[in-house]
């Protein structure tokens, strides 16, 4: 066990309407840091989380804290521990104060006490003006907030967060995100949240884990998830849209020379010569250039193709080339349209070779 | 409409005039329904949240039970404790037939059903998540408990309201294990079959008005509790 291990979870096991939902090997969720584990809708987060909150038993496995077994102690003692915030915020019908303190008075803890607790993190979160206004009148944002007040102002050990964010709309989400991001790292609460979102990712986890069909799949920094997946599958999901199959033809000072199709291509990584590897792009790493505007003197990873399909995402287009393989670049709308790209334009793509990150091609998946 | 006139107006002098007969048959309706509901309530409300809320397998069959046994007419329910309270029944040797414990035993049978089911379909008319983000806050089973009946507060009124009003209307069961005795077991229901029967229909009018009052009184009470801040 990591010594640095507030929650230990291991060989867990989780079986829901007869189904295993969630096999997970180890997992740690470190003292101090924000965990958020990404993965698709029906992945197993929610299961996560409440094997975690304590509120779910598992079939197998043991949960750890502090070298002691969770689900075989008290676990009211343990979710006294805990702060949950589920992802619609389940205010009860009082005001926002009372909703606020009712984790505190649960605990027994003395009005006194509670008053100025309560006042602060309403202050923190900026609801204090709706101290008095009842639950069931909030916005939706204003209603989150007084969730994540009402399990902050506990003080856990463990703040547990289930998509917190998900049901808002994006203006509200960004400044909630933003003002949650700042109090998490003011506070130094033990985070594990569960999120389909990867900006939500991006902007508040220490460390990312991704979850699919009830397996973890990677655990890492988001900088190493992003970037080098581990296999196809967490690459599909974390956005790395475009992965070529290529073979190895030499390595030098740990680069690559891969040839994948008619193209030599270059990219950090170690494997031997003539293995089989598939190599990840990330949309936004990758240039496009119409036909022979591209610089010579620019990135030695240069392919030519055909437009096939763009389609306009907000202020980005996700455009599809085939260059003998299907690569995806992610351009804004207004280089788009200076560049003129339509269906059927032959462009060069180009991309730096550290932007690639290579994998054995038995990671497919 | 001379009848109904006649009945309105007699109503009011009875009432205003405190007749004694009048005020015992009230109070004994108001006593014997009242108490009756009460016991619901304390049979109903652990045992509609159980059915709510608890996981165990004829927890279904069980709910469907209470379900048909809202709908259970008085005059089985007076027939069966009758026979249970029969001098010759199992529960004679108690001597209860005929005395006004025998309507609130048949009456909470009446009531009980009603308050469990109205009380399980309000705690079941919940977000199922509340339950567990009560528990992710640290509430206790009881604590759990108490915060639903709270947020379900209004349906909940609602079912002691209809457990109240299943009860202080019956005449069946009251009549077949009170006997309408005079000064002993006649509620306002059978008092107004009786003096309906005998053709005393502003008497009849009389008591029915203070039956309507009563009814009116006890809802209008629970229904100000219920709408409080709302």
């Amino acid at each position: 066990m990591n010594p640095d291990a507030l929650l230990s979870l291991k060989d867990i096991s989780v079986v829901r309407g007869g189904q295993r939902v969630l096999e997970l090997d180890d997992l740690d969720i470190l003292r101090g840091e924000c965990l958020v584990v990404i993965g698709p809708n029906g992945a197993g987060k929610s299961t996560l989380l409440l094997t975690a909150a304590g509120l779910l038993q598992p079939a197998s496995g043991s949960m750890l804290k502090g070298g002691k077994e969770v689900y075989s102690g008290s676990l009211l003692e343990y979710r006294r521990k805990t702060g949950l915030v589920l992802q619609d915020p389940l205010l009860m019908d009082m005001s926002v104060y009372d909703n606020v303190a009712s984790g505190l008075r649960f605990r027994g803890v003395g009005s006194k006490e509670i008053a100025p607790r309560v006042n602060t993190w309403l202050e923190k979160f900026g609801i204090a003006r709706l101290a008095k206004r009842r639950a069931r009148s909030l916005s939706g944002g204003e209603a989150q907030r007084t969730s994540l007040a009402r399990a902050l102002v506990l003080d856990p050990d463990l703040l547990l967060l289930d998509e917190p964010f998900s049901a808002l709309d994006a203006p509200t989400r960004a400044r909630l995100l933003e003002d949650f991001h700042n109090l998490l790292q003011q506070s130094h609460v033990t985070t594990l949240m569960v999120t389909h979102d990867l900006n939500e990712a991006l902007q508040l986890g220490d460390r990312v884990a991704v979850l699919l069909d009830g397996k973890l799949r990677q655990a890492g920094t988001p900088q190493e998830v992003f970037n080098s997946p581990v296999d196809t599958g967490v690459a599909a999901f974390v956005g790395v849209d475009t992965v070529i199959p290529a073979e190895v033809t030499g390595s030098q000072e740990g680069m690559l020379q891969l040839k994948a199709g008619s193209y030599t291509l270059e990219c950090p990584g170690t494997a031997n010569t003539g293995q089989q590897v598939l190599l990840c792009l990330r949309p936004e790493d990758i240039t496009l250039w119409m036909d022979g505007a591209a610089p010579q003197s620019s990135a030695r990873n240069r392919m030519q193709g055909v437009v096939q399909r763009c389609s306009v995402q907000g202020a980005l287009v996700r455009i599809q080339v085939d260059c003998g393989f299907p690569v995806v670049a992610l351009i804004t709308r207004s280089s788009w349209m200076e560049m003129g790209i339509r269906d059927g334009a032959r462009v060069t793509v180009t991309f730096k070779a550290t932007a690639g990150h290579v994998l054995p091609r038995a990671a497919s998946k | 409409m001379e009848v109904i006139w006649k009945g309105i107006l007699q109503a009011l002098e009875l009432l205003f005039s405190f007749d004694t007969e009048v005020l015992k048959v009230t109070l004994l309706s108001l006593q014997v329904s009242g108490l009756a509901t009460a016991i619901s309530l304390l049979i109903g409300l652990p045992l509609g949240t159980l059915l709510a809320l608890g996981k165990f397998p004829s927890r279904k069959f069980i709910l469907s039970l209470i379900n048909t046994g809202m709908a259970l007419p008085p005059v089985v329910v007076g027939l069966a404790v009758s026979i249970f309270l029969w001098r010759s029944g199992p529960l004679g040797s108690l001597r209860l037939i005929y005395t006004p414990i025998a309507i609130v035993i048949a009456q909470t049978i009446i009531a009980a059903p009603v308050v469990t089911g109205l009380t399980a379909s309000a705690l079941q008319s919940l977000d199922p998540r509340l339950k567990l983000q009560l528990q992710g806050l640290g509430a206790s089973q009881a604590q759990v408990t108490w915060s639903l009946w709270k947020e379900a507060r209004l349906p909940l009124l609602a079912a002691i309201m209809a457990g109240f009003g299943s009860v202080i209307s019956e005449v069946g069961a009251s009549m077949m294990v009170g006997g309408n005795i005079r000064n002993q077991t006649r509620v306002l229901t059978t008092a107004i079959v009786l003096e309906t029967s005998k053709g005393e229909f502003a008497l009849a009018i009389a008591l029915s008005a203070i039956l309507l009052l009563l009814a009116y009184l006890v809802n209008l009470f629970l229904t100000s509790v219920q709408q409080r801040r709302h």
